[in-house]
């Protein structure tokens, strides 16, 4: 059901990990409906991404998204990074089937939610970003339970 | 190609060569329809006699209680349906549980439109359905109580007796799903008080396309495929004769080494459950441990989601399932773990492994190895393991 892209990017996912002191990191998402992508962004004076990493709880499709969106942004500008969309990040993948289209909604939106948490820190603002809305620490955060 | 192992049984299982080999001279041979005049063809009918009499044998039925269909979702649709019409007059109530297969629940969704009322009865934290709530479900209009044998995810065996006890002592007829059950469980529909019962061949080793449905005697069931007078006349369409035949004989020889089969089984299923609660922390065991059917493991991980764990175990060349939302293609993880009260979070995180006679204690060690590892690289790779480990970090 996954092209071979998605399942190199699931097999072998680019970027895993975290950033300490990140310039911003974003969480998009929802535990219930079984993905939450968290994307860290280390970003230069310049604007420049030098660093990304992820971590994702979700799908193979999940997980391949992010991945992609990761080497998608490394190494741009900020302006750039805007402008990889989820249809960019499918498309690098070779496309996702349909019931899967809203994990690279995901990726976008996790790539935007940690620029405005960079944009926050820095007191700047970035052309076209909105406040992220699925922020899962603005919401719904997994219930803990113990066993 | 590298090795293999299935343990999704559950889904279906590999028709065994003797069942083939029983089958395949009705296909190039005895190919005749039975409801034909020349003796060619109508020696056939003597077959089907046989088949119906080796699946009746089995159950404590009669033969002509057997009325085959094209699977166990066709006997459950029609028994929920059929019921509904033949007996609309005495009443329009159906109780059921939130844990029957889509097939069951699928239908009395279908009749809640035609007007019936459908009560869905809870189950405790194990999966089982609680018979004082079954007993206040109860209603004048009550014309049907239909209850899963065992459940097709978490393997619960339900108190099948006691269920067909209350109902007939309100006089309201009981059908049970047993398409997981039959072959695994030894079932009697006299003691069971059972007047209704599905069951499929693929699940026992059997082929795929062909079931049953048992009906006892006197209860008034219209016919459910119209257009001719096969089946007592009340399933019309020419028999299916290589499906019958197989799964007469795929019940058979499941009947014939069920105790030291199960036996076998129920002993590779607690080792398997031993190892990975003490193995894989933050895990949870769905369903009972001691009501359970013979070959059903079903755990939840948390911090990760199943999807990604089948892909992983597939790399591997294991076979599972699970009950995750992206298995199913819907938004919602499996009504089943809900029901039982798992938060949708950890309910997205399970597996289901299925074992079958063939399984081996090596190939169950080699999937617990290789799940370890899996499962950890999943939780690294997951933010909710991370902020979990912070968390227990600042405590």
């Amino acid at each position: 059901m996954y092209t071979e892209k998605v399942m190199d990017h699931f097999q072998n996912p680019r970027n895993v990990g975290e950033i300490e002191n990140a310039s911003g990191v974003g969480t998009v998402g929802n535990a219930k409906c079984g993905d939450i992508m968290r994307i860290y962004l280390d970003i230069d004076e310049n604007q420049i991404i030098r660093d990304v990493k992820f971590k994702t709880f979700g799908c193979g499709a999940a997980v391949a998204t992010s991945s992609m969106a990761t080497e998608l942004v490394k190494g741009k500008n900020i302006q750039e990074a805007m402008a990889v969309t989820n249809r960019a990040v499918m498309e690098a993948l070779d496309g996702l089937p349909p019931v899967k289209v809203h994990c690279s909604l995901l990726a976008e939106e996790a790539i935007h939610a940690a620029l405005w948490d960079y944009a926050q820190k820095h007191g700047i603002q970035i052309e076209g970003l909105e406040k992220p809305k699925s922020d899962i620490h603005e919401g719904e955060e997994a219930e803990e339970e113990d066993y | 190609m590298e090795r293999q192992i299935y343990l999704d049984h559950a889904a279906t299982t590999r028709t065994a060569p003797e069942v083939v080999e029983a089958m395949l001279p009705y296909f190039t041979e005895y190919y005749g329809n039975p409801s034909s005049v020349y003796g060619f063809a109508a020696s056939n009918q003597t077959v089907l006699a046989d088949s119906r009499e080796q699946i009746a044998g089995l159950l404590g039925a009669k033969r002509e209680e057997i009325y085959f269909t094209a699977g166990g979702s066709e006997a459950d649709n029609w028994a929920l349906i059929a019921t509904a019409e033949a007996y609309g007059k005495k009443g329009k109530h159906i109780i059921t549980s939130k844990i029957e297969h889509h097939a069951v629940l699928h239908t009395c969704a279908y009749l809640e439109k035609h007007g019936i009322e459908v009560t869905y009865l809870d189950v405790d934290e194990n999966g089982i359905v609680d018979l004082e709530q079954l007993k206040a479900a109860i209603r004048e209009d009550t014309i049907l109580i239909s209850i899963m044998f065992a459940n097709n995810e978490i393997g619960t065996i339900q108190p099948i007796a006691e269920i067909g006890q209350i109902a007939h002592a309100h006089g309201i007829l009981f059908h049970t799903d047993a398409v997981q059950a039959f072959g695994q469980l030894p079932i009697d529909v006299n003691t069971c008080q059972i007047d209704m019962l599905s069951a499929s061949g693929h699940k026992l080793n059997g082929p795929k396309g062909i079931g049953f449905l048992y009906i006892r005697k006197g209860v008034k069931i219209r016919s459910f495929i119209h257009g001719g007078a096969q089946e007592r006349k009340r399933r019309a369409g020419t028999e299916n004769v290589p499906g019958i035949v197989g799964i007469a004989a795929a019940a058979k020889r499941a009947a014939a080494d069920m105790q030291e089969r199960t036996d076998r089984e129920i002993r590779l299923r607690d080792h398997m459950i031993g190892r990975i609660e003490r193995e894989i922390p933050y895990c949870r065991l769905n369903g009972d441990r001691k009501k359970r059917l013979p070959n059903n493991v079903n755990f939840s991980f948390r911090f990760i989601e199943g999807e990604s764990l089948l892909i992983m175990l597939d790399m591997k060349g294991i076979c599972a399932s699970s009950g995750s939302a992206c298995t199913s293609g819907s938004l919602d993880p499996s009504h089943v773990l809900l029901a039982i009260g798992l938060p949708a979070e950890i309910a997205h995180g399970s597996l289901r492994m299925t074992l079958g006679a063939e399984t081996t204690e090596e190939e169950v060690d080699y999937v617990v190895d290789v799940l370890k590892e899996i499962v950890q690289n999943l939780r690294n790779m997951s933010p909710l393991y991370e902020d979990f480990l912070q968390k227990q970090h600042q405590e």
